[in-house]
Formats: structure tokens, sequence, C-alpha cells
């Protein structure tokens, strides 16, 4: 366990190093966009006094250095600051929206990876059989659609024609679970749709992977059923992959909406930022940044350390 | 221990046995109608060279084929229930219940993720055998049998926290589990070392005897299966050669075929009168670490131009770690190798062009020690080019050259992919890749472990004639004292990273020795089929099993 505790340490310790660069490319990436909120504000009127004016008032006319550094002690201090669009609190902003997008990921992920998971073993159990081959055709064409055109299909059917479910996601903070959930399910199934087919293919291709090793024909030498060789002798052996697999989607389902989101009016973090791109909020879109960034590295690390802990030759030393 | 005698009735039928194989989309037949008989309670000993279809009859045994394999014909009954026919249901319940089979490497055929008792267990349990606690209680009991040292607590260790012949020992407890009728060994003692092997052998025999199991024992070491089986079936290409009781083969065989595999350790080089007094190669007190692990302690030993000094240990000895010093690969703590009187950087990557040339190797597995996707001109081609700078037609010529060297006919060979090649013939190009280099020394890691006994000795007798020819030293790393007997001039003996004796062959095959050496000596498995049984009553009075039975 000792080895375990210092590598999270270790994990941890360079995450942070990963996070203070990135939040370095950010703010590079940011100044290098064309125009600032002050232009974007007063458009065609702008005359460069005002324009100076405007600068010197939100704190644009200091170097960058010095921005960022500004903004890296508020950060220390947990403090992202105000938004220089509206001037209120970005915590404040980002707070909903970041719990209304670990709602969506959530919801899409507590459907998405068991069945993921469901599909990829059944798929290597009866490989290259008819069920192995649905299956593959269905996930895949799924992934190859975009996904604002899965949105507008569901939305056609589970919506406009048959009535299911409302094809506007607008939740508010007060919105009880139940119906937030209800909402929420017409995005869920689109993200569902789109990251299904990676982590079952995974976990197929994980499992057939390991079917060839000795201990799998020595399983089937002391008489162990199929589904006892593949759920007690294979998947134990084919986490890893799959974990990695799982959390770029789980990644993916925070950072990546920002389609579905849009389609589905739904007022998540990805809608946000880029509403702020195009006001050149800058920082705003660098807190929203560095919080995507943070999910990223936050997920990786926790498939490096389930990798971990599934493998008996690192969690057990001789 | 007579197949005639005392044993049962048939147990086990195979008749007119044949079994295709699949590869480029067509189907071969690998064996070829092959007849079995086995009484309950006999040891059936099943040789042969690879290839020659010992483990897929083994596994058809069982009832079953390996992927890409299928059983095309014949008849298969054990104990009234015809396998060509049942289901696969019927099948699996025999599995584990009353035919087990114990794997060549255990390593790799216990699962990595759980732990030994655990995969004990699920046969018994899973079959409805026994509950799970009488099948841990068993299993402890089983483990003590066969000598595992504290046996009331390995099985709940995971595989890698076991050694290779505690794990081969754990699986014929599991294979045991179920008290079958018939267990199917195949090379269970093959990768282990000598020592490891011979007490592997005895605790395999023992629990044989004990429950008077039915055991088909493939092997393709003649010595081992004259301790195992009593009666002996030869194989070659997917057919019966012959068979016979263990003593009569033993003593009359009547086929060419296996009278070549009787008379297969005969090799012997003729030693070279020496011819310089000063050393080639000189390894000078190296000590040497993994990290902060100590490998080798204060090794010293010579090298002389146109001899070959064999190393000799178990795995882990250092025998490995050594070469790996003189060829640069991990610079010496302390200490240094010295080439000609003059001593070399630690690091390869200081070492000159020249330097470098010199010590050329070959390894143990020459599938992975060739590049797959080159063909064998530019493999053998490219240290000619870097070494010695040829190109064009003197490059082709020298490749033509080294190939009738290694007595392969270069017009077949000079444009084939590895892939295209036997074991024998990638071992031989591996060979003349490191006679490119034009070296003076070549150090050879377990060239023939991997070989079969009549290839390896067709190895052995090419290295054997190149070094009279170019007057080649060699350091020959084995732990196979038959192979040290048949070429070396000089033997170091390792053990723990420390040598425990050194000198020519002919003083250390002559008592008396060091007591390790005595113990890797003895326990060579000789022809002799109570051998076994007289050197573990032997070794029983003098008290040294129970000074070895940890490794």
């Amino acid at each position: 366990m000792h080895n375990i505790v210092k590598l999270v340490a270790q994990r941890m310790a360079l995450g942070l190093l990963v996070l203070f660069i990135v939040s370095l490319i950010i703010a590079a990436g940011v100044d290098a966009l064309p125009g600032d909120l002050c232009q974007e504000m007063q458009g065609q009127s702008a005359t460069a006094e005002t324009l100076e004016a405007c600068r010197k008032e939100i704190g644009l006319d200091k170097a960058l250095p010095l921005r960022y550094a500004d903004w890296l002690g508020g950060i220390l201090k947990g403090d992202f600051g105000v938004s220089l669009a509206n001037g209120r609190q970005i915590s404040e902003l980002i707070g909903s929206r970041l719990g209304n997008t670990f709602f969506l990921a959530g919801l899409a992920a507590i459907i998405s990876v068991p069945l993921a998971l469901a599909l990829g073993i059944l798929a290597a159990l009866y490989r290259n059989g008819i069920y192995d081959r649905g299956v593959n055709v269905v996930t895949l064409s799924s992934i190859s659609f975009p996904e604002f055109f899965i949105a507008y299909i569901l939305i056609l059917w589970l919506s406009v024609n048959w009535g299911w479910f409302p094809s506007l996601s607008n939740v508010g903070g007060d919105t009880p679970l139940a119906e937030r959930a209800y909402k929420s399910l017409l995005p869920a199934l689109t993200l569902t749709l789109v990251v299904v087919a990676h982590m079952m293919r995974m976990t197929r291709a994980s499992i057939i992977n390991l079917l060839a090793s000795p201990y799998i024909e020595m399983a089937s030498l002391k008489g162990m059923t199929k589904s006892r060789i593949i759920l007690k002798h294979a998947l134990p052996n084919a986490w890893a992959p799959i974990v990695n697999v799982v959390v770029l989607n789980l990644a993916y389902l925070i950072v990546g909406v920002v389609v579905v989101e849009v389609v589905f009016v739904y007022p998540g973090l990805g809608e946000l930022m880029v509403d702020s791109v195009r006001k050149r909020d800058i920082p705003v879109v660098q807190a929203c940044a560095s919080i995507f960034a943070a999910t990223y590295i936050i997920l990786n690390m926790t498939a490096d350390i389930l990798s971990i802990v599934t493998n008996p030759r690192l969690l057990h030393p001789k | 221990m007579s197949s005639d005698g005392g044993k049962g009735d048939l147990l086990l039928t195979m008749r007119g046995l044949r079994i295709e194989g699949q590869s480029d989309e067509e189907w071969h037949e690998i064996v070829k109608g092959v007849d079995l008989d086995l009484h309950r309670g006999e040891v059936l000993g099943l040789i042969g060279e690879s290839g020659a279809g010992k483990s897929t009859i083994g596994l058809a045994a069982m009832g079953f084929a390996r992927p890409g394999c299928r059983i095309s014909a014949g008849e298969i009954v054990f104990d009234g229930v015809d396998l060509m026919k049942a289901s696969e249901s019927t099948k699996r319940k025999l599995r584990g219940v009353r035919i087990a089979y114990v794997a060549q490497s255990a390593a790799a055929s216990f699962n990595p993720a759980h732990r030994l008792i655990d995969q004990f267990s699920e046969g018994p349990v899973e079959h409805g055998v026994s509950g799970r606690a009488e099948a841990e209680s068993d299993a402890r009991e089983l483990y003590g049998k066969l000598l595992l040292p504290d046996p009331d607590r390995i099985g709940y260790r995971y595989p890698h926290q076991v050694s290779g012949g505690q794990l081969q020992r754990a699986m014929t407890a599991m294979a045991m589990a179920c008290r079958p009728d018939l267990i199917i060994f195949d090379e269970p003692t093959t990768a282990l070392d000598v020592t490891t092997q011979i007490e592997v052998l005895a605790t395999i025999k023992n629990i044989v005897e004990e429950f008077d199991t039915a055991a088909i024992y493939i092997t393709h070491d003649l010595a081992v299966v004259a301790q195992m089986a009593d009666r002996i079936k030869v194989l070659r290409f997917g057919e019966t050669v012959e068979e016979a009781d263990t003593a009569t083969m033993m003593t009359s065989p009547q086929q060419e075929y296996t009278k070549t595999l009787w008379a297969v350790r005969s090799f012997k080089k003729e030693p070279i009168p020496a011819k310089s007094k000063e050393p080639l190669v000189s390894v000078k007190n190296v000590t040497a670490a993994y990290g902060a692990v100590p490998v080798l302690h204060d090794v010293s030993f010579d090298i002389y131009r146109g001899k070959t000094v064999a190393v000799v240990g178990e795995s882990g000895s250092g025998k490995s770690t050594t070469a790996r010093v003189i060829t640069g690969l991990l610079p010496p703590r302390e200490g240094q190798v010295l080439v000609n009187g003059e001593p070399l950087p630690g690091d390869y990557r200081h070492r000159t062009k020249a330097q470098l040339r010199h010590a050329q190797m070959i390894y143990q597995m020459a599938d992975t020690a060739v590049n797959p996707k080159q063909r064998i001109r530019e493999i053998i081609g490219r240290p000619v080019s870097f070494y010695l700078g040829l190109s064009g037609r003197r490059l082709e010529e020298r490749i033509r050259e080294l190939l009738s060297l290694i007595e392969l006919e270069p017009d077949k060979f000079i444009d084939r992919f590895p892939g295209e090649l036997s074991g024998g013939q990638k071992q031989r190009i591996c060979i003349a890749r490191a006679l490119a280099a034009e070296p003076e020394f070549i150090i050879c890691d377990e060239v023939t472990s991997a070989l079969d006994q009549i290839v390896a000795e067709g190895i052995l007798r090419l290295l054997d004639r190149l070094q009279r020819e170019l007057d080649l030293a060699y350091m020959f790393i084995t732990h196979d004292l038959a192979t040290v007997r048949a070429i070396s001039d000089e033997v170091v003996v390792m053990l723990k990273g420390r040598i425990v004796e050194q000198g020519p062959r002919e003083e250390m095959f002559t008592p008396p020795h060091h007591e390790y050496t005595d113990l890797l000596l003895s326990s060579v498995p000789e022809m002799d089929p109570h051998w076994l049984d007289d050197l573990m009553e032997r070794r029983r009075r003098d008290g040294m099993m129970a000074s070895t039975s940890t490794s």
C-alpha cells in the first residue's frame, strides 16, 4: 500500500505541474486571439482614446506576464476574478454551469459505461457471430455521424414525432432531480451514442487479445464455462486498457460537449466558454479552460491509479 | 512399475487419430493416424522433437484442439466416453475433474489476477466436487505433499510472488484438485533449471504414484522421460516411430530414428592446444548492480584466443549480466574488462568501433533477435557495411560467403525473411550476423536452449568448426551441463552473482567438486530409469533436500 500512496503523490505533483504549464499555454493562446473585449464592446464607434480608456479600466493595458501573474495570484487564493463583460464573480458564474455539465456528463456516463462494458463483453463472448457484427455496425454507425446530426434525429423522433422527451433542456438551479434527469435525457442519450462505440470496442478487443494466453487455455482445460472464462479470467487482466479508454471518454463527456449543449440549449460550461470566447472575456475563458484541463488531468490520473490497483503485480509486490 | 503387471483396465484409447492445423488458409495434417492405449495408473511418455505433435496429441486426450487446429478423424475414447462424439458440455465436465492438464510454463498458465489457492479451488467448487473451505484445506495438504515451503500460506500468494519451480508444483497440485483419473503433463520441467527440475520431477512422480493417477508425460528430454514413464512412445512428424516399455526402449531401441535420438549427446569437441599465454579477454574483479540491487560480486576470469569458456549456473546467477558487462551494456560498479591487455570503457557508448567489433553476441531466442521485416541479406549485410565498410558487389559477395560458412545455400536463403526459416536456421543466421563483424570473441547466451537436441547438436558442431577455422574465442553461457561437457575448454560455475568454482573442463567434471558444482552435476538426469529414485534416496540420506527444497 505504501508504494501506491507514494505513486499517487508523485502523479498529483506531476498533475499540478502539467496544470501550471497548461495555464501558461492558455494565457498565451487567449492573448493571441485577434481583438479584445473593448473592441468587441465598442464595435464601429471605437476611437483610439475610448479604447485606451476602456483597456486601462479593466487592466488590459498591462503586459501579459503581469496579467498572468495577477490571475495566478488570484487563483492561488481561490479567486477566479470577475468577468470583464458583466462584472460578475467568475466563480459564481461558473459554479452553476459546472454543476450542470457534471450532471449531464454523469448521467451520460451512468448510461454509457455499463452499456459499453456489457456490449463489449457479450461481443467478446459471441465473437465473430451475428450479434458481434451487429453491435459493431450499430456502434460504428453512431460514432460516424456528427453529434448534432444524432441530436436532431433524436429530437425528431423522441421529441417532435412521439413527444416523449422535451427538446429543450432548460434546467435551472432549482429544478428537482427527477425533472432535471428527464429534461437532460435527450442530450445524455446523444452523448451515449457518441461514446459507446470506443469503450465497447476496446472492451471487446482487450478481452479477445487475452484469449490466446496460456492461462485462458488452462481455464478451458479446467472445464470452465465460456462466460466464466471471459468474466473471471480475461476481464480482470483487461482492465488497464479498458479503464484508460473509459476515462478518456468521460473526459470527453465533460469537455467535449459544446455542440450538444448548444443544440439542446443546455446551460453548461461549454456553452459559457464559447460565449466568452466570442466576447473576448478572457478571465472566463481562462477559468473554463483551466477547469477542463484539470478534469483531463484528474481523470487520467484516476485511470493510472485504477490500472495499478487492478494489477496484482503492482498491488502485491514480491 | 511395468506396463503389463499390476496396472488396471484401459482408461484411454485413441485409434487412427488425425489432427489438422491451419496455416495460410490451408489445412495441414500435424498428427497422421496415431494409436494410443493407456491403462489406469499407468504413465506413458510421449517423446519427440518439436513439431512431432506431442502436445497436440496430449490435448486431444482431453477432446481439446487449440484454435487453428481440428481433430479431423479417428476415435478417442476416455473411460467409455467417445470424446469425438461427446457434446462440448460433456467434455467440459470431464476436464479438470477426470482429466487434468499441467502446462509447460506455469508462470504463463496461472492467471496473474488471482491467488494460487483461488485458482486451485475454482475447479472443485465450479464442478461441484467439494465446497470452498474443503477445497482450500485440500490445497494446503497437497501443497505440503508437493514439498512447497509454508504450505498453509503459500496459496494466498499471487503467481508472480512465487518462483518457477514452486509454481510448477502448485500447478501439479491444482491438477490433482479433483483427483482426476488422468493428468497430461506437457513438458512441465522444460523451463526450469536443472536443480529445480529434479525436485519437481521427484514430487510429481511421488504424487502420481500415491494417488495411482494415470499420466501422459510429454517431453523432448529422454533422460527425463526415462525417470517418469512406464512406457515410452516415440513420435516424429505426427506419426508413431515405435513404442515399448521404458526398460526395453532405453536398452534396445529398434528404429533408426530412435537410435539417433539416443545418440545425440555423443558430441564432444576435441581439445584445442593452447596457442597463446596472454588472455584475449579478461574480466577483472567486476562488481555490478541493477540500480540498488547488486548482481555481480567480484567476478574474474580470462578467455583465451581460440578457446571456449562455459559459464554455468541457474537463472539469476549472473551469467547474462556478466555478458552485459563485457559488451558494455551494463557499466560495472567496480573492476574492468580488458581486451588484449587494454582496458575497455565500461559503457559501450564510449567504446570505439573497433572495440565494439571485436565482441559480438548470439542470443537464446533467435526468433526475437532478428528483425522479422528484414531479409537475410539486410540482417547479415548491415554489420558487414557498418564495421567493414563494404558495399555493392563486395558486400554481396561477403554475405554469400558468410551464408556458405554457416552451411546455408546462399541462393536459396539470401532473399528470405526470418519467418520462412526454421528455428535452427534462424540461429545460424544469428551466428552469421555475429561473424559478419569479423570478431575475435563471441558471447553465446544460451544459444541452444530453445532448440531440439538434434538441431542443437548441429549448431554446436557448426560453432566448433568455426572456432577452429577462424580461431574464435567463445564465452558460452548455459544452464545445460551436457552442452558444457560437449563444447567447453574451461568452465566457470556461478551462483548468486559469484564464481564458486572455475577451471579446465576435465578438472570440473572429475571429483572432488565444490558443493554447488556437485549439486549441479548430480542433478543432470541420466538415461538410467532408476537414476531419479536412487538419487532421491541418496539425497534424503545426506539431508540435502532439506537445504535446497526452498528453491
